[in-house]
């Protein structure tokens, strides 16, 4: 088990002939999964360079393989656009990996993603794997486990994408597998949060404890501590970066700012640490703090 | 990104917000001129974005030309030191001369992007000209707020609600307040604010509604489709370095440490300067390199780090990803031989490539370069070698 994607997941890449669509397309059809073709306006009926077919629309492009899921690397002024015409084709999920997506953009894409029915994850994110069956995204696939007989697996979610991969290395190298990682992405208005997330990975049956990588910016985290207090049944390990980022000041990431006094990574980590959450001090302590858990 | 009082005044007045008569100005001369064009007592204001101009002596109500002569080669010639600014102050090159008002109430509205509801929220408050986040500390009930429908926006019975909430009853009067309302919100959304805020809102004892002062930040990743603020755009107010960052798609915040810090990753790089912290030392900058970094790249983000005379230390923290750790110490070694550093610089690596990265970089001898374990080694090695 794992969540949202797995070995069978139907996948097609909008923006499958730019430069990041293609590049990692191959990265994705590498590691096994099931890409079907792609999108880009005016290219309709040719093949990409990985042999998919490539359609005009996302309607043609669904109908004609029967994709689930979205993956997005369409210019930033497109990309919300692009999400809705994923949502309007019928895909369950959309994940955008684009980076400098209009906030505004994002608000009124998200309103219509929810009135389709359609799940979000991103922007400006890594994607989602399911390690050994399905990635969709940026990371890079081999420093993941996946599961077998007897290991214990963690759901991990994330609004970084290196730290993510920091805590995945330190997940493997201890022998922990995962059984999905989610890429939330770093700007403030986004599609699936912590607490969607944290509801999955309770229900997976395959996932043993769950790690949850938060940063300065907003209040997603303490929201996320009240559900984790009233939901969440399994161990839950967390750390929020940004503890000496200067208030006022944009941390890279878009939804990385502390402002009006509200995002603090202290708040935010005494809020996990009321709800019971392991939080760990150091960046590189998150793997031992889970394998203590899980002991 | 941000513009100054005047240009939000700008913003503001062509979405129909009546605001006082003013000039802006670059000369004592010009500011005289301003005051007899004006006739009457004005407000001497000088547009930087750090706040605390009040306190700092740089907003000054003049009732004569000599007053406002004075006011304005005192702005204009002294470097304005306020809480939010540091102790070396900041240059102010403009001065915008405001007719002052007899004011009967003051009052707060802003737009700003609720990120918890995903939309944007219009706040209101009868208790105008103060700090807001005080308000909201002290007496939260005092702040009125209308979440706007992400399709749908401002509607009627919302603007009436917020009207009635500020308390205005004169029906001319909440009129003017309701087209305030509008006038702000159309500006957030033609210009892709975060924040639109108009503080003061006044009633004059004339019954006028006027906007007073206003402050507005714009969606960093909207400005691409917004000619009006890339001209309004003033990079003297900006960090000269950050500025060099980001010409070579870097991202980079000065802070007040003594240890540079340059890593892949928003997220990471924050965890670097917390775990530099965590073992007792001091982060010199937040730097972000991103995921495709190429040799030139690296090679300006350390003579970046290195433009701050605090530097005693870089530690470098690369997860290998997209970005191959081989790639990375081949534009660390190109650094060290192009730059020269006479300073220690730990090296952490990890992921991708990682094992042909260390030889590289351990063919290279190069003595400045220090290779850490991990992430705790690193951290440990880097702290030792300033401390």
């Amino acid at each position: 088990m794992s969540i949202l994607v797995d070995r069978d997941t139907k996948v097609i890449c909008q923006g499958i002939t730019g430069q990041a669509g293609a590049f990692h397309t191959s990265g994705c059809l590498e590691y096994g999964t099931k890409m079907v073709g792609g999108v880009t306006p005016g290219k309709g009926g040719t093949k990409s360079e990985h042999g998919l077919p490539v359609f005009n629309s996302c309607h043609d492009a669904v109908s004609a393989t029967g994709a689930e899921v979205s993956m997005i690397f369409v210019p930033a002024p497109f990309a919300a656009d692009a999400a809705m015409e994923a949502a309007d084709a019928g895909c369950s999920l959309v994940v955008l990996i684009t980076e400098g997506v209009p906030t505004l953009d994002m608000v009124r894409a998200r309103e219509y993603l929810d009135e389709k029915g359609t799940m979000l994850i991103g922007p400006n994110c890594p994607g989602i794997i399911t390690p050994g069956q399905c990635k969709i995204g940026i990371m890079p696939g081999y420093i993941h486990k996946a599961a077998e007989n007897g290991t214990k697996s963690a759901g991990i979610i994330s609004r970084s994408g290196t730290l993510t991969y920091e805590a995945v290395w330190q997940c493997t190298s201890r022998g922990i597998a995962q059984s999905t990682c989610v890429g939330i992405g770093g700007d403030p208005v986004k599609g699936l949060n912590f607490i969607e997330l944290l509801g999955h990975f309770e229900s997976d049956a395959e996932t043993d404890a769950i790690i949850m990588i938060g940063e300065i910016g907003g209040t997603d985290e303490e929201q996320a501590a009240k559900y984790i207090e009233r939901h969440v049944s399994k161990p839950v390990v967390a750390f929020v970066a940004g503890q000496t980022a200067p208030p006022g000041k944009r941390m890279g990431h878009a939804g990385a700012i502390i402002s009006g006094g509200e995002g603090t990574a202290a708040s935010k980590v005494a809020a996990l640490k009321e709800a019971g959450v392991a939080v760990a001090d150091s960046p590189a302590s998150i793997g031992e703090s889970l394998a203590s858990l899980l002991a | 990104m941000k513009v100054h009082e005047y240009q939000a005044r700008e913003l503001l007045v062509d979405a129909g917000v009546p605001v006082p008569p003013s000039h802006v100005v670059e000369t004592a001369a010009a500011a005289v001129d301003a005051f007899e064009t004006i006739k009457g007592q004005v407000v001497v204001k000088a547009q930087v974005f750090a706040g605390g101009r009040g306190k700092a002596g740089f907003v000054k109500l003049c009732n004569t030309v000599d007053e406002v002569r004075e006011a304005a080669k005192f702005m204009l010639s002294n470097r304005m030191v306020s809480v939010q600014t540091g102790a070396e102050g900041i240059e102010v090159k403009k001065l915008l001369i405001a007719a002052a008002v007899d004011i009967e109430s003051e009052y707060y509205i802003a737009v700003v992007m609720d990120r918890a509801r995903r939309c944007p929220v219009v706040m209101v408050s009868r208790e105008g000209g103060v700090e807001i986040e005080v308000v909201a500390k002290e007496n939260p009930g005092a702040i009125h707020k209308r979440w706007l429908h992400p399709h749908l926006g401002l509607q009627g019975f919302q603007t009436t609600q917020l009207v009635a909430a500020l308390g205005f009853t004169d029906k001319a009067q909440a009129k003017a307040a309701g087209r305030v309302i509008r006038g702000l919100v159309s500006v957030f959304y033609k210009y892709d604010c975060a924040l639109a805020e108009i503080n003061p809102l006044v009633r004059t004892k004339a019954g006028e509604v006027l906007a007073i002062d206003a402050k507005m930040n714009f969606d960093d990743n909207a400005v691409f489709r917004h000619k009006k603020l890339q001209e309004m755009f003033d990079p003297s107010e900006e960090n000269e370095m950050e500025l060099r960052a980001n010409d070579h798609n870097l991202s980079y915040i000065p802070l007040d440490g003594n240890i540079g810090c340059l890593v892949n990753g928003a997220g990471l790089a924050m965890a670097t300067m917390d775990i530099i912290k965590l073992h007792g030392g001091d982060p010199a900058n937040f730097l972000d390199v991103g995921g495709s970094v190429t040799s030139e790249a690296a090679i300006e983000a350390f003579r970046i780090i290195l433009s701050d005379k605090n530097v005693k230390g870089i530690l470098v923290n690369i997860f290998g990803g997209i970005a191959k750790c081989d790639t990375i110490a081949e534009a660390l070694i190109a650094a060290a031989n192009e730059i020269g550093f006479d300073i220690p610089v730990v090296v952490r690596l990890e992921g991708t490539n990682v094992e042909r990265a260390r030889k590289l970089l351990a063919e290279a001898n190069i003595a400045a370069l220090i290779p850490a374990e991990d992430l705790t080694d690193a951290a440990n090695k880097v702290c030792a070698k300033v401390a």
